[in-house]
């Protein structure tokens, strides 16, 4: 053997230190023994978080993605701590999460023998994730987590997996690391065709009430500033989808406000009487579209997109302009006239003070005795940070938080947007947290979703992030009930929670922690927890059964959106 | 709904035929038949596909397809601008084996490639339709077993593969 020999597992390190990691989140167990033992030499070079659940781990992998721009990492071992990743990679699918999770496997020689800890983990997690692989001979490690970063980051980002044997970890082997730029059968880059932002240039100058919706595909693009460039010359009202929000900020003019089921009332219902709609970076999720029977029909649809597969996936569209929107969108600002819309933005304006009269005004300045989700993000807008990153779990709370928070920056929104996975929100807050820690990161939960990944309290104390966590206590599962009594005769069926004393579970993990049930003590308590150095647990009690609106009902068109 | 030929070239890595069935799985859309088999080029394979559906779903299948990774390119013909061949096997009883038979070999341009003390194989190459009339007919003659591949093609137009190889 030669003295350049090197263990598999220190390839496996030595490969995330090459590719620029800097922290990675996992669980150990017998397959992975050998990567933790050499991450035990490197620990100065790449930090290790233990989570409390695997699950924890990956979702913490996400939140430090999502805010970083980087690829999130973690680690597991076989059987039961791969499968405890499979929410997450589906979440990160969906997400488009650039991720890369290595997960130890059984030794070669017992794959497929029912092995103790054997799982299928490449079969099972094929549909919920960009690529995968599996690593069976320690000469293959450093290419493979070389082409899995490559994949996870490039075109449109998405999860990775890596199963590594555990002979391919003992084994030893030459370490010679090189990065992958590409190989043949992966396009990344796609060159925006001319003709097609002449085609889109044409319709939008012509347009007599043109509209733009963007989604999360501009922070990926890193298109912020070329959105803003955009808008500012074409004059173009502008609204966002959940994941859209951060890419412009809620301070620019033409911003109108948000999409989608719970969006706002105006951005909805004139979607149906725009005549031309530019969609950028955005899939037409069904939760943006309601009956599509029944969306935009009157328009000349413009997609902006990279991924070729969702062209005309979902809404059909007139001018296609494939390729980076940060390219297409700096090539379309200079191909459109200086315009101004004034009546149109006027209609805008005229619905929003509808909805503001209807609905924001009693939800952030109630007269009722009970506490509002609303005037919580309203508090917390007033005390943070521009730059404040807003984590939150699945549910009405998550829902009001995106409605009210006021995003002024990107990458400062983080959630379950595609898969609504709850429980995601404590764990993303952390890992967005161990991203920087001079950051504020708030995370907005509810009751249930805090249950279902509450042992991340413990992740939370060892490594002393600094995340504010905002409990929304409704003693419910909230956004399920709304539905049981708008569309199912409120019949509460398996919905009312009878919930433990969360102050105490948040002291027990040493976490300063209080509660607020009157509307007099919400003021201070969110100021004390804003300058609290260090982690704090807040949890408010809001009314039982307040309901989330404007909605747009399933079935439903964007113009039928409601507002009661 | 009209019958399309899916053509994959992709590179040969362990698991993509299953990730592209499950695009398939996931509509519940039914393959009708599949193939694989080397290409021309070394390390290049090709798996040609036919699937009943409309064309719009077809579109979406083949994007979906090519967004695979290790996929190479993916494409889709209707039937009319591919060349294409299937082969079946069926396996007669010899006591069944009369002028009758023979008659309708002949008129099918079947051949007898093994011939066994119990039985006989017939072989049949040609397009489904073809095969299924022969087929009903030979259920007459107490057919024992059948077996038909799946569709080997390859398209009209004359881009060659080495185009989508760069
Ligand atoms: C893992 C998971 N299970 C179930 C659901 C369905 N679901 C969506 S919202 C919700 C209720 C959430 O309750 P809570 O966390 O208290 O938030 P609230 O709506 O009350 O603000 C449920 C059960 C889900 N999104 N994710
Ligand atoms: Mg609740």
């Amino acid at each position: 053997m030669k003295d350049s020999m090197i263990r598999g597992a220190d390839i496996v390190v030595r490969s995330l230190i090459a590719e620029n990691a800097e922290i990675i989140f996992g669980y150990p167990g017998g397959a992975i023994m050998p990567v933790y033992d050499a991450l035990h030499d490197y620990h100065d070079q790449l930090r290790h978080v233990l989570t409390r659940h695997e699950q924890g781990a990956i979702h913490a992998a996400q939140g430090y993605a999502r805010v970083s721009g980087k690829v999130g990492v973690c680690i597991a071992t076989s059987g039961p701590g791969a499968t405890n990743l499979i929410t997450g990679l589906a979440d990160a699918q969906i997400d488009s999460t650039p991720l890369v999770c290595i997960t130890g496997q059984v030794a070669s020689h017992l794959l497929g023998t029912d092995a103790f800890q054997e799982t299928d983990v490449v079969g099972i997690s094929m549909p919920a994730t960009k690529w995968n692989i599996q690593v069976r001979r320690v000469e293959d490690i450093a290419s493979a987590i070389a082409k899995g970063f490559y994949i996870a980051k490039s075109g449109r980002p998405g999860p990775v997996l890596i199963d590594i044997t555990k002979d391919a970890q003992t084994n030893f082997g030459e370490f010679n690391y090189s990065k992958c730029l590409g190989f043949r059968s992966y396009r990344t880059h796609i060159p925006v065709e001319k003709t097609a932002i002449q085609e889109a240039a044409f319709l939008i100058n012509m347009a007599k009430r043109p509209y733009l919706l963007f989604g999360q595909g501009v922070v990926l693009g890193e298109a912020e500033e070329e959105l803003k460039a955009f808008l500012d010359k074409s004059g173009i009202p502008a609204a966002s989808t959940l994941l859209g929000s951060g890419a412009l900020s809620e301070d620019h003019p033409n911003y109108v406000g948000k999409l989608g089921m719970h969006g706002n009332y105006a951005p909805n219902l004139l979607t149906n009487q725009c005549d031309v709609l530019i969609a950028v970076g955005m899939r037409f999720d069904d939760r943006v579209t309601g009956d599509l029977k029944r969306y935009a029909k009157q328009a000349k649809v413009i997609h902006l997109e990279l991924d070729p597969a969702e062209i005309n996936k979902i809404v059909k569209c007139e001018v296609a302009v494939l390729g980076s929107c940060k390219d297409s969108l700096s090539l379309l600002a200079d191909a459109v006239n200086v315009n101004a819309y004034p009546d149109w933005m006027a209609k805008f304006q005229e619905l929003a003070d509808q909805e503001n009269a209807t609905v924001i005004q009693p939800d952030l300045k109630p007269t009722k005795p009970g506490l509002t989700m609303g005037e919580v993000i309203h508090q917390i807008n007033q005390y943070k940070a521009d730059d404040a990153i807003l984590v939150t779990d699945v549910g009405q709370h998550q829902m009001i938080a995106w409605r009210y928070f006021n995003y002024k920056k990107p990458r400062t929104q983080v959630t379950s947007g595609g898969l609504g996975t709850m429980g995601f929100a404590l764990p993303a807050a952390l890992g967005a947290q161990m991203y920087d820690f001079s950051r504020q990161v708030v995370c907005v939960v509810g009751d249930g979703g805090i249950q279902m990944t509450i042992q991340e309290l413990g992740t939370i104390m060892q490594t002393k992030a600094p995340v504010k966590i905002v409990l929304l206590n409704n003693n419910f599962l909230g956004m399920v009930r709304q539905w049981q009594q708008m569309f199912f005769d409120k019949r509460y069926s398996f919905t009312e929670l009878d919930n433990p004393d969360f102050v105490k579970i948040a002291e027990a993990y040493s976490i300063q922690a209080q509660k607020v049930t009157e509307r007099g003590d919400l003021q201070e308590a969110i100021e004390d927890m804003l300058i609290h150095d260090g982690p704090y647990f807040l949890e408010v009690v809001v009314e039982k059964e307040d309901n989330v609106f404007p909605m747009i009902a399933t079935g439903c068109s964007v113009e039928e959106v409601r507002l009661s | 709904m009209k019958r399309y030929t899916i053509f994959v070239i992709t590179e040969n890595f362990i698991g993509i035929l299953n990730r592209i069935t499950i695009i398939f799985t996931r509509r519940g859309i039914n393959i009708d038949a599949l193939t694989a088999s080397e290409s021309r080029l070394e390390g290049i394979h090709r798996i040609t596909i036919e699937v009943t559906a409309s064309e719009d779903t077809v579109i979406q299948l083949v994007n979906q397809i090519e967004k695979i990774i290790d996929v190479i390119k993916a494409f889709y013909h209707e039937d009319e601008s591919v060349v294409y061949q299937e082969i079946a096997l069926y396996k007669i009883p010899v006591s069944r084996l009369d002028g009758g038979l023979e008659k309708i070999i002949r008129q099918h341009n079947a051949k007898i490639i093994a011939a066994e003390p119990d039985f006989v194989v017939l072989e049949l190459t040609g397009h489904k339709e073809q095969t299924q009339e022969l087929l009903e007919i030979l259920k007459g003659y107490g057919l024992l077993e059948f077996a038909r591949s799946g569709r080997v093609a390859v398209a009209k137009r004359m881009l060659t593969i080495d185009s989508f190889v760069k």
